[in-house]
């Protein structure tokens, strides 16, 4: 019997959360897991709020996840990170990326960017992962890797060995940018 | 070997697999993917029609001439593709013939949820409702066989939800493709008013046929198990009760229209409560009250927007039913998040249209598309948007009926919603001596749904080079006599072409033309930079709601990864304090 595991990766429209997702359904399907994927296209991804729902299991019936109850949530940039946080569960793992992206309402001065996004995650979630994907990315060689980076951080505590992961993450990107992605992954996976 | 596909992708495989000769429809959210799949088999072939109602009619053509065939849309295409519908129902199909209508609870990307099982209901055609990609699939190939066996144009009705999640599906090898033979029938096909009597009745007769199917059908199946509680439910909602219910007795309707009743009856006998959950309106409520069987449904449940495990299980919990509550934490003291809608992109080079009309105080009547965006905060450069090709019309209506808006009001379109269905409205505005200006937002592509190609790009789905209109030629032809081609980028240009034509009695048409900042990789021009010395620190940079953008310290900051080098904010800037972009706006 696999215990279920429900994903969210909740990001910014353009941030690469559906490279993400992708590499994460590919590992699962190899790990023997069924599947459940919902993601929004359209309207959302003109710079809105992404999220992308992942459930794994024995037998998955609702592609959505519930309030309190993610494993794991992948956090692309804070604000979303805050916003998505009433879905994990307690004892959830979130890992978030330290990247700040104003929404047009901050930027415009109509509403305030939250601060200590990061202490308040913390508080409410022992064990919050938050890591600089933008640096790491850019150490690997490609500022565009920071969601395999990420993609890294989360596969850590995922219960899918890691050559699966690795093998999924070769399957899913373009050849030329495979060497760079697989620093990317090895950067997140060791952060 | 099961692979993960989306509702849409496993339609599309559905219809190579059942031997699909011809595809066609317009793209629309959540439906678009369909045909961008099946394209990719090669085997079918695929086309992109200007509107609905030309897919729909290319669809009954394939059918009346005996191939297998698919047409997909979102729900309000079908209000498009209504009239060929009604009457395709009357003279049946050769060829069996599916219709997809790609349903939007919640208005995810959408100007309205309606429930298109009515519409089905309206024609008298079936409706198959999948809950997963696997149905999906498989209900392309039922959708097939049950409208050949009952000569008549199926509904398979999936929602967002069903379109965009990725489920496991097993494809099969694809059936040899074969086509019916053709034969004259004017009693079945010329509906004319003596034939389309006899036509008429004999759609009750298939009526018939199909209730008696729909007895039968596998798809429509009950699931015993506890009988304290039954419900009856379709679609995705099905999978919501299995999760938050495990336990419960469950009928699943895979077929909507016409319900089984007999079915429904037996299964409502045989437990305690019974409760209906179909997310936006009581189709099936509706019809199961007619025959006396008592039921909970909108009573409990909303007909607004979009169902989910949560809301079920709040709602049955509500209702008294032993259903495990979640754990949900408190989260007092959250700081408020603030939210984050979708902007026209960094270096949209139509921003500066909706930035010009806003500042010289126009009425702007708006169409559907990615400009929608820019009638919000703080672009807020449209005032209204209705359907697809409305703009137009209600520009003239408006300057037709109240003298005061005459010489102020502007329509916007985008050139594939112009050739979807703006061209009769601009024709209107012609014949019957309008004087709106028309400003077609030409950026080469259908955007907002994913970059599909039009008449107007010089590509068809296929991939192939097909022939590309030319938009003023167009204009001219149906007799406007003031066409003007404008780049977007350039605002004094913009704002002096629209002052003149607004100005001028007749009707006009700017057509602002750049391709989509997405569609090239490369950015316009080099990223736009700030002299802090000059920037006085107004915002006025601010009112282009560009994402790249923004103000700390009293001072404009512009993010060099996010700016495609447009230089619109150069032009903006009073004070001389954004540089470099564009060299040629």
């Amino acid at each position: 019997m696999r215990n279920p595991v429900d994903v969210l990766l909740v990001g910014v429209g353009g941030q690469g959360t559906i490279l993400a997702s992708k590499v994460l359904c590919a590992a699962a399907k190899t790990a023997g897991y069924d599947i459940k994927m919902s993601e929004i296209h359209g309207m959302a991804q003109r710079g809105g709020s992404v999220v992308t729902q992942v459930r794994l299991g024995e037998a998955v019936h609702s592609p959505l996840i519930e309030k309190g109850n993610a494993d794991v949530i992948l956090a692309f940039e804070q604000l979303e990170a805050l916003r998505w946080l009433p879905y994990l569960k307690k004892g959830g793992k979130i890992i978030i990326n330290k990247q700040i992206i104003a929404p047009v309402p901050v930027l415009a001065g109509l509403a305030e960017y939250p601060a200590n996004v990061l202490e308040y995650i913390e508080e409410k979630a022992p064990g919050a992962l938050a890591i600089d994907a933008l640096d790491k990315a850019v150490a690997c060689g490609n500022a565009k890797a920071a969601n395999v980076v990420l993609l890294g951080a989360m596969a850590r505590s995922m219960p899918i060995p890691r050559e699966t992961w690795e093998q999924a993450l070769e399957n899913t990107v373009p050849p030329k940018f495979l060497d760079v992605n697989k620093k990317a992954f090895a950067a997140g996976y060791e952060a | 070997m099961k692979e993960l596909f989306s509702g849409n992708a496993a339609i599309a495989r559905g219809a190579l697999e059942a031997g699909v000769t011809l595809a066609a429809g317009y793209p629309g959210t959540p439906s678009t993917e369909i045909l961008e799949n099946l394209a990719k088999y090669k085997e079918v072939y695929c086309e992109w029609a200007p509107n609905e109602k030309v897919a729909l009619e290319v669809g009954i053509g394939s059918s009346l001439a005996g191939a297998r065939t698919l047409v997909t849309m979102k729900h309000v295409g079908v209000n498009v593709a209504a009239d060929p519908l009604m009457t395709a129902a009357y003279t049946g199909v050769n060829g069996g013939l599916v219709l997809i209508s790609a349903d939007d609870p919640g208005m995810h990307s959408s100007q309205n949820e309606q429930d298109n099982r009515y519409f089905a209901k309206f024609a008298k055609i079936p409706v198959l409702e999948p809950s997963d990609s696997q149905e999906a699939k498989d209900m392309v190939r039922l959708g097939l066989e049950l409208s050949e066996l009952c000569d008549i144009p199926v509904m398979l009705r999936t929602t967002t939800r069903v379109a965009h999640s990725q489920t496991m599906v097993a494809p099969a090898e694809p059936v040899q493709r074969e086509v019916r033979p053709y034969q004259k029938d004017a009693k079945k096909n010329l509906m004319v008013p003596a034939f389309a009597r006899m036509r008429r009745v004999d759609l009750d007769r298939r009526w018939d046929k199909l209730r008696e199917y729909s007895e039968s059908t596998p798809v429509n199946r009950t699931e015993l198990r506890d009988k304290k509680i039954g419900i009856i439910t379709s679609g995705i909602s099905y999978q919501y009760v299995r999760e938050v219910l495990p336990d419960a007795s469950v009928f699943k309707v895979g077929m909507t229209n016409p319900l089984p009743m007999e079915k429904i009856k037996e299964f409502a006998a045989a437990v305690d409560k019974l409760y209906v959950v179909e997310e936006l309106e009581p189709f099936m409520e509706e019809q199961l009250q007619l025959q006396g069987i008592e039921v909970t449904g909108k009573k409990l449940f909303a007909a607004i927007g979009e169902f989910s495990p949560e809301y079920l299980r709040r709602k049955f919990i509500e209702a008294g039913e032993p259903v495990a509550g979640s754990d949900e934490e408190s989260f007092d003291g959250m700081p408020a998040v603030p939210p984050r809608p979708p902007v026209l992109c960094a270096g949209c080079p139509h921003r500066g249209v909706f930035y010009t009309l806003r500042k010289m105080k126009l009425t702007v009547t708006g169409d559907i598309g990615c400009y929608t965006l820019g009638g919000l905060p703080p672009l807020e450069g449209i005032d209204s948007c209705v359907c697809m090709g409305a703009s137009i019309g209600m520009a003239h209506g408006a300057e037709k009926a109240v003298p005061g808006m005459r010489g102020r009001t502007v329509a916007v379109i985008g050139d594939s919603t112009f050739l979807h269905s703006g061209i009769t409205g601009l024709l209107n505005i012609v014949y019957n001596q309008g004087n709106s200006t028309v400003i077609i937002l030409d950026n080469r592509t259908t955007a907002m749904t994913g970059h599909q190609d039009h008449p107007a790009t010089g590509r068809n789905l296929m991939g192939e080079e097909a022939p590309e209109v030319d938009l003023e030629a167009l204009c001219k032809a149906i007799g406007v006599k003031r066409v003007q081609v404008v780049d977007p980028l350039n605002l004094e240009q913009l704002k002096e072409t629209i002052k003149t034509e607004v100005a001028d009695p007749g009707p006009s048409v700017i057509i602002a033309r750049r391709p989509c900042a997405l569609l090239s990789k490369e950015p316009v021009g080099p990223a736009i930079e700030v002299d802090p010395d000059t920037c006085e620190g107004c915002k006025a940079c601010l009112r282009l709601s560009c994402p790249a953008i923004s103000v700390s310290d009293e001072k404009a900051q512009v993010d060099p990864i996010t700016c495609n080098g447009c230089g619109v904010c150069t032009q903006v800037c009073k004070f001389g304090a954004m540089k470099g972009g564009n060299a040629n706006a």
